[in-house]
């Protein structure tokens, strides 16, 4: 079973969100995610300054299996982004939740946040899944 | 969708937590708990176990077999001597590749080892080629590869008569009382072997190979980088019916006496498209090894264009070369693309990623020549 830690927020895409508390975000992928994607070798991060969307595609990740898309949880401005995977993508998979992140985001909207799935909500789509 | 077949190490894979998937009309396991990236790596250094049971063995009995296989295949049969395997193809009137497989002489008959998704085809066209004369024979065996630089140490523990074999030697020796056909070969680049073993017993050999402590089971996803990396074809991507032994990079499996100053030139279907292309030299592509130079994995459909933006090619098979470092692939080019240290650009989401042509293999093959 995966790491679905309580003080995150999560999309149903399998990005997870933590509130800065500051007007930020931080983001990355789900330790489900991670295990489903396998030995991540390449990771293409999005450009600081760039302007999300919520739902855009803001970069890839790619594992000696796959491609997989990453879709922004919210909408906001690129502030700062682990360059850290470049050199590293193995971060991915050794440290999701914390090595792993993969941009820092200022949030257009913060009540955006109460939109996303609570970690409870986001265990049952991961246990449907594995069904 | 048909039901899909199991080999007999259905039950082994799902003990090893093998995660499975479609391939090739059977359930295989695509990774173990390790990861490709591990399992890829353990094979490496130490030691991989591999499932390659879907994959078809084959006898043909007849009279003269070898000259009737000639008439097939475009390999020197006739010179394979007894206990010698060989890489052939089968080909199409065309020059086009139906099938590239294993040949062994095995004394009084030939034993043919055959890609899974191309064994009823290739079995049928075996029968039809070569007549009533001949008997071409299915048969119900697992076989397993044991590859890797720590293979001849287990091997030496149950069956050091084997160890005795070089690169592309074949013989029949008992492991626990197993009747096992080994040879010294396999799809890794590594040295190896590959175990044909009968059905009931192919379990329990498995399992016993597994109690050594070099020996890991691998899955498909390490499979296909080790042989991506080994510069090895995976028929259906880097090799089909469209492309011709010439275009593939594969003129050393065309014997030397079966070409137009040979000894028994030609007769084999497509020879005429063939051997001209071996003369002439006038084929429009070659298949070519791919080095990436940053760390974005080109995988197989991407296009592949010249410093003028010009598209020379396509990748057919691609991913990150754990061992190499470097996301690796091959592909064709046009031919005067095709000399190794040349720059191109393969397009991957919209983006030129600079790709050198390499030479093949991407790794120093550990093969015991002898």
């Amino acid at each position: 079973m995966s790491t679905i830690p309580s003080n995150l927020r999560y999309t149903d895409s399998h990005e997870w969100v933590l509130d800065n508390g500051d007007g930020t975000a931080t983001l990355g992928i789900t330790d489900h995610a991670q295990e489903a994607l396998g030995d991540v070798v390449f990771v293409e991060l999005p450009e600081v300054g760039r302007e999300l969307e919520t739902g855009e595609e803001f970069g890839v990740i790619e594992s000696v299996k796959a491609a997989s898309d990453l879709y922004s949880p919210l909408t906001g401005e690129v502030v700062e982004i682990n360059d850290a995977l470049e050199d590293a993508p193995e971060a991915i998979n050794e440290s999701p939740y914390e090595d792993g992140w993969v941009a820092k985001v200022q949030l257009s909207d913060r009540e955006q946040l109460e939109s996303l799935l609570d970690a409870d909500a986001y265990s049952r789509i991961v246990e449907a899944e594995q069904e | 969708m048909s039901e899909l077949n199991h080999t007999p190490l259905y039950a082994f894979h799902q003990d090893n937590g093998g995660k499975m998937v479609p391939f090739a009309g059977y359930e295989m396991p695509v990774q173990y708990p390790m990861g490709v990236k591990k399992e890829h790596e353990h094979t490496r250094s130490a030691c991989g176990l591999f499932d390659v049971s879907h994959m078809g063995q084959v006898l043909v009995h007849g009279a003269n077999v070898a000259e009737a296989l000639e008439t097939l295949l475009p390999a020197d049969i006739v010179g394979l001597e007894q206990g010698r395997q060989r890489y052939s193809l089968m080909t199409n009137d065309s020059g086009g590749i139906l099938d590239d497989l294993m040949v062994v002489n095995a004394g009084d008959h030939f034993y043919l080892v055959v890609n899974a998704a191309c064994k009823e085809q290739d079995i049928a066209h075996l029968r039809t080629g070569l007549g009533n004369d001949y008997r071409v024979e299915e048969l119900d065996r697992g076989l397993l590869a044991l590859q890797g630089p720590k293979a001849e140490a287990v091997m030496h523990r149950l069956c050091p008569a084997a160890c005795d074999l070089v690169f592309m030697e074949h013989a029949r020796f008992e492991i626990d009382g197993i009747p096992v056909w080994v040879s010294r070969s396999g799809y890794t680049g590594e040295d190896g072997f590959e175990i044909s073993v009968p059905a009931d017993a192919c379990d329990t050999l498995a399992r016993r190979l597994c109690e050594e402590e070099e020996v890991e089971p691998i899955g498909l996803g390490a499979r296909d980088s080790l042989r991506l990396e080994a510069g090895l074809c995976l028929y259906g991507h880097d090799i089909d019916t469209t492309t011709t032994p010439v275009e593939a990079s594969l003129i050393w499996a065309v014997g030397k006496p079966r070409r137009r100053d040979g000894e028994r030139p030609g007769g084999f279907p497509g020879a005429d498209v063939i051997l001209h292309q071996i003369e002439a030299r006038d084929h429009a592509r070659k298949r070519v090894g791919l080095m990436g130079e940053g760390r974005a994995p080109v995988r197989e459909g991407a296009e592949l264009f010249d410093a003028d933006g010009q598209a020379i090619g396509q990748v057919t098979s691609g991913s990150f070369g754990p061992s190499v470092g470097h996301p690796v692939a091959m592909g064709y080019v046009s031919v005067e693309y095709a000399e190794a240290g040349n720059s191109v650009h393969a397009e991957v989401r919209g983006r030129k990623l600079p790709m050198k042509i390499a030479k093949m293999p991407f790794v120093t093959p550990g093969y015991r020549r002898g």
